[in-house]
């Protein structure tokens, strides 16, 4: 069983994250870049998939040259290859204009089952499975705790607010796992070393068959129109306990209205 | 004015909260428009909530069971409303798992622009524009959408205002069809067992505990304060991650975004994954033995001291007061 699974290189939800003031982007300098952790639990059930059925996990992912770290981190995990979607005609695209990049390099990968994270930690509007599942025409499987894959059936199950189902669907599918899911592997030594020598192929938007006038900030199908950072709160009272505070605090309460 | 097409979320014969909020949203766009996806004459029982809550007409898609087959159904009833109204001025569904994988689906086959988990939405000079809170609420940004139909996926708790009611919407048939080949089957649906605490992502009041609570069982100093107060139970990452407390209560980058009325932090530090779970709370009020934890920084009353006796006495002065 073949399975592309999603990676994307994010800024550190344990940072400082910051949007550019000039046009209320994403200011990929600002902060540390990491793989997103919920993608190293998508890599973790990719390469679980394989070792218990067989076939080889391709890491996908499309951002701009440093990305290339996210897919050497998950190709240390144990991931057999890797694809880079880069061109800079690539940047500022919305989800729409993503899922019709990454859709166009799957379709080159034919893969039975495609992993990404339930949602990402920067962009976070959960979208990507589904646009991938429509624009393939194929099941998708969201927010899994437990997949197993049976034949061409995979049963799964997911959590959603107020409760989990189990569900099944016939493969080719796309599933997206819930952080639940479970941890991740480290990369090893010998995993590191390997990663260097494993393949990757780094993918155009001409290699994609893009319409070179569907890209970028310019063509995108949403558009910034005001941005504006949240208003510094300062520091309210801060008190020592004496003996008192919990007293302080029902006081303070009260004085709010909030009790 | 445009027609907004709003998607019902039901269960046991009621309209979800949430519902409301998207009518209530819908009707500062335009027209609201319920689109309900259920077995026959499931649309016939919910009007009178749904006119209650604005909606003026209702679409009926009950010729796919979506008890069997996961959110296409959904996906097709909004395609074939959008085809039934004259240029509907957006889409909007619920900001959960669901409601944003049928907003995915739709962009998709609408190949309109999507906008994701907003927090209010305007229309401005016949533009629909959408607010959304990035990074926790470290930036608001306004949206709008370059083609299509806007569609727009609301968080719950976000909007504010009361519906004005619609005393007979009309009610609408919607023939839909399903490619059940492509299609995810629900065999088992397994409810989340409901505490008496109020549900943690709407609460006005949350009382979380961190690392400092310092284990599970001393977790019930924590739940005697948010009962006292009448609110719900939250945790930090670090106190999930240790085992304290179970996953669904966590509160940060990684679990529920929390916007209360008051949220009270116990034990917590406030590393950034928390506070962009909970930054934009009206009133936050911080125990912590280590002065210089991050969280007093945000904090509108701060107390350096042992989270199990300053807890406590909160909870009896404030049981004192209620009587």
């Amino acid at each position: 069983m073949d399975i592309a699974v999603l990676v994307k290189q994010v800024p550190d939800t344990y940072s400082e994250r910051k949007l550019r003031e000039s046009d209320w982007v994403l200011d990929r300098d600002s902060s540390d870049a990491v793989i997103d952790e919920i993608d190293s639990k998508g890599v973790e059930i990719g390469l679980q998939l394989t070792e218990a059925h067989g076939g080889s996990v391709t890491v996908v992912t499309m951002g701009p040259d440093r990305a290339k770290e996210t897919l050497r981190k998950a190709l240390a995990m144990g991931a057999h290859k890797a694809v880079h979607v880069l061109d800079e005609a690539l940047a500022g695209s919305d989800a729409l204009q993503t899922s019709a990049a990454l859709a166009a390099a799957l379709r080159t990968l034919e893969v039975d089952v495609i992993i990404t994270g339930n949602e990402a930690t920067d962009g976070r509007t959960a979208s990507m499975p589904a646009m991938l599942a429509e624009r393939l025409g194929w099941a998708a499987v969201t927010s899994v705790t437990h997949v197993s894959v049976e034949g061409s059936v995979v049963s799964a199950q997911r959590v959603v607010e107020g409760g989990a189902a189990r569900v099944s669907a016939s493969l080719p599918v796309v599933l997206s796992v819930n952080e639940k899911v479970g941890e991740p592997r480290y990369p090893n030594f010998k995993g590191i070393m390997a990663a260097k020598s494993k393949p990757v192929s780094i993918l155009s938007a001409a290699d994609l068959g893009l319409d070179a006038g569907s890209l970028g900030l310019a063509n995108a199908s949403t558009q910034v129109v005001s941005g504006a950072p949240r208003p510094l709160k300062s520091a309210g009272e801060k008190v020592t306990d004496d003996g008192e505070a919990g007293n302080g605090i029902a006081e303070f309460l009260v004085a709010q209205r909030l009790v | 004015m445009s027609d907004v097409l709003v998607l019902v979320e039901h269960a046991d014969g009621g309209v979800k909260k949430l519902t409301v909020e998207l009518l209530v949203a819908a009707a500062k766009l335009g027209t609201p428009v319920a689109v309900v996806v259920g077995s026959a004459g499931t649309s016939a029982a919910l009007a009178a909530q749904l006119g209650d809550a604005g909606a003026s007409r209702i679409f009926a898609a009950e010729s796919v069971d979506p008890g069997e087959l996961l959110l296409t159904p959904q996906v097709a009833a909004l395609q074939a409303a959008v085809g039934a109204c004259e240029g509907p001025a957006a889409v909007l569904v619920a900001a959960t798992f669901d409601g944003r994988e049928i907003a995915g689906r739709l962009a998709v086959r609408l190949d309109s622009g999507l906008l994701a988990d907003v927090v209010d939405v305007a229309l401005e000079g016949g533009v629909v524009v959408a607010t959304q809170s990035v990074f926790g609420g470290a930036y608001t940004t306004r949206y709008r959408v370059t083609r299509g139909v806007p569609v727009i996926s609301v968080r719950g708790n976000a909007i504010e205002g009361e519906p004005v009611p619609v005393a007979a919407p009309d009610l609408v048939a919607l023939e839909t069809s399903v490619d059940a080949a492509a299609a995810t089957t629900v065999s088992q649906w397994l409810p989340e067992e409901k505490g008496d605490r109020p549900e943690l992502g709407g609460a006005k009041i949350v009382v979380s505990g961190g690392r400092g609570v310092g284990s599970a069982d001393n977790f019930h100093v924590v739940e005697e304060l948010a009962d006292v107060l009448g609110g719900a139970v939250g945790a930090s990452r670090a106190a999930v991650d240790s085992g304290y407390y179970p996953h669904q209560f966590q509160v940060g980058q990684t679990g529920t975004t929390v916007s209360p009325q008051l949220y009270v932090a116990l034990g917590i530090s406030g590393a950034i994954q928390h506070r962009a779970g909970m930054q934009t709370s009206k009133t936050i009020v911080a125990v912590n033995k280590d002065t210089d934890a991050p969280i007093f920084e945000i904090a509108d009353y701060g107390v350096v001291g042992d989270l199990f006796t300053v807890a406590p006495q909160l909870a009896s002065a404030v049981k004192t007061r209620k009587g």
